[in-house]
């Protein structure tokens, strides 16, 4: 076990932890934020995908060890039920979720894209996207949930 | 007249006949002719066209004149040369922006001498020194398929190349040194897989232009054919001597590979290769069968013993860290009996060219770029690990997985690869 201090949504927390854990552990079984989910463990299906210093990552598969002083962001940072956050705001207007999953990933995947290019077409955004899957085949929503987003230029934050 | 007056009227006279000369010279060497406009073709023959298709595949034209997210042979994709950035060109059918004013003659001008239609001289990240090897027929079958296709219009984007090489007519002095070279045609004493497989490799396919390592004025040196080079970062392997390695290619392998397959024992290609196996996958499986006929037979002149390998250091280095790392990140999809290898043929790690390569490049930009999805397309997925890993972890982690694949032969310089590597990808 070592001591590893992670930065989440804007919060520095000491945690004890084994160097090899992987970031989705740690925020789901010791900052119990649950909105990050375990799908296949090996960086196939993106359900895992959250933010570190502006790149989506798998969280499965990224150790904790070397995330000290890094910026840390998961699902819970785009806003609440009660308050959805605008791409959040989306997926509800376009119903993109069906049993809901993959949505957290897929939110985080699509906010990343997002705040490099607040307007990207529809090429790029499947590109960007193609390393997250729905087994719904909630796809062609999502799409549109983050082309509704891309279009209008209300902020994203 | 008095004789100084002579002397000095005869220099003169020299010097005129000299400029002229010059002149002459220098015109031929530097000005060639446009050829004239035609009207867009709107005819053509079904079965050349399907010809002209495999050709374009054969001869990775997309792979350069497609930029990420743009249209089919529009171009706008950024090479960058040691000589300035180039972009690559529309070879649409669009008569303002793109080749549909260019007739078959203007075509193959520029495929076997680097010309384009209005005269001036192409740079050559254009493969014209190999495309000029290629037989008329399949010149004029690409030529038919190029100007069957939608017609986009996309201006090209300003190259920005450094002085003197953003002087275009000096490229008719590289040409004078490298541009020599005839159609091929087969050599009786070998099979007739083995001609299409020389013919694909060193015409359409340009292998040589990432596989043979360039000279200071970006020719490939021939005396050094195939015996790699590199190619935005990545290490292009020597191609001569792949069934004399450590861990040997069969042909069996190598086409599989060459069709972007996951091959026991060798891995996928990724990387700039990637895109060519892709584009070799949609050929019939003969043709990636034919270069690998044609591969194995090359030996490699300068072939090393293993005997001749370094011992290993007196104490073993600690790659507990890095071994926790391969746990953790890749153990999934790359230990022995991982999920992934056995459900999908992920490989396993030791015998692959990036960890058998003397260089830790290809291996530590794969684990950076990963193998990206291809939207719409089946095939190995695999994450990048550029935001998941730090450089510590990723040295850790090279160090221990070559230490499994060579143990005699550590890589040295791997941090200020791995530095280098993340400045690229910046």
């Amino acid at each position: 076990m070592s001591q590893i201090t992670l930065t989440v949504n804007g919060t520095a927390q000491a945690l004890e932890l084994e160097a090899d854990m992987p970031l989705l552990y740690a925020l789901r079984n010791h900052l119990n934020l649950n909105g990050a989910k375990y799908g296949c463990g090996l960086g196939q299906c993106g359900a895992c995908t959250v933010i570190v210093d502006d790149q989506p990552v798998f969280a499965c598969l990224t150790p904790c060890a070397g995330l000290e002083g890094k910026k840390i962001r998961t699902v819970e940072s785009l806003g609440s039920a009660e308050k959805p956050g605008p791409l959040q705001a989306a997926f509800i207007d376009k119903q993109a979720a069906q049993c809901g999953y993959c949505i957290a990933g897929m939110l985080m995947r699509a906010q990343s894209l997002l705040e490099r290019d607040p307007h990207p077409d529809e090429q790029t955004i499947l590109e960007h996207m193609a390393g997250n899957l729905c087994r719904c085949g909630t796809h062609l929503r999502i799409i549109e949930a983050i082309k509704q987003v891309a279009g209008h230029n209300g902020s994203l934050t | 007249m008095n004789n100084h007056l002579l002397k000095s009227r005869t220099l003169w006279i020299c010097v005129a006949v000299l400029a002229v000369i010059g002149l002459i010279v220098a015109v031929a060497l530097m000005w060639r002719p446009a050829i004239a406009p035609i009207k867009r073709l709107t005819s053509f023959d079904t079965a050349q066209l399907q010809r002209g298709a495999r050709v374009v595949e054969a001869g990775d034209c997309a792979v350069c004149h497609t930029r990420p997210g743009g249209e089919y042979l529009a171009g706008g994709l950024p090479l960058v040369t040691p000589f300035g950035t180039l972009y690559s060109t529309n070879i649409t059918p669009d008569e303002q922006t793109g080749i549909g004013e260019w007739s078959l003659p203007a075509f193959e001008r520029a495929m076997r001498e680097g010309i384009a239609r209005d005269g001036h001289f192409l740079y050559p990240a254009f493969p014209y020194v190999h495309y000029r090897r290629m037989s008329s027929e399949d010149i004029a079958d690409a030529y038919a398929y190029l100007m069957s296709g939608p017609a986009v219009h996309a201006p090209a984007r300003q190259n920005q190349m450094n002085f003197p090489m953003n002087i275009r007519p000096l490229v008719s002095f590289w040409n004078l040194l490298f541009l020599h070279g005839e159609p091929l045609t087969p050599l009786a004493e070998h099979s007739a897989a083995w001609n299409r497989g020389r013919y694909l490799v060193d015409g359409p396919g340009h292998c040589a232009g990432c596989h043979s390592p360039l000279n200071l004025i970006g020719a490939e040196k021939s005396s050094q054919y195939l015996q790699g080079g590199s190619v935005d970062g990545w290490e292009a392997p020597a191609l001569v001597g792949l069934g004399q390695r450590a861990t040997p290619w069969n042909r069996e392998q190598l086409a599989g590979y060459l069709r972007a397959d996951v091959v026991d024992g060798h891995g996928t290609p990724a990387g700039p290769m990637r895109p060519v196996s892709l584009s070799l996958a949609r050929l019939p499986a003969s043709e990636a069968e034919a270069i690998a006929d044609y591969l194995l037979s090359l030996q490699n002149p300068h072939a090393v013993s293993e005997t001749t390998a370094q011992k290993p250091p007196s104490s073993p280095a600690d790659h507990s860290s890095g071994a926790l790392l391969f746990s953790s990140a890749c153990a999934g999809c790359h230990a022995p009996a991982a999920p992934m290898r056995e459900i999908d043929g992920r490989p396993g790690l030791q015998s692959t060219s990036a960890l058998q390569a003397a260089s830790s490049r290809n291996f530590l930009k794969t684990v950076l770029e990963g193998v990206p999805a291809i939207p719409g397309a089946p095939g190995p997925v695999m994450p990048p690990f550029a935001a998941s890993l730090d450089n510590a972890q990723l040295g850790a982690l090279a160090a221990y997985l070559r230490e499994q694949a060579k143990p005699d032969q550590p890589w040295a310089d791997l941090s200020s690869t791995i530095e280098a590597l993340r400045q690229d990808t910046k």
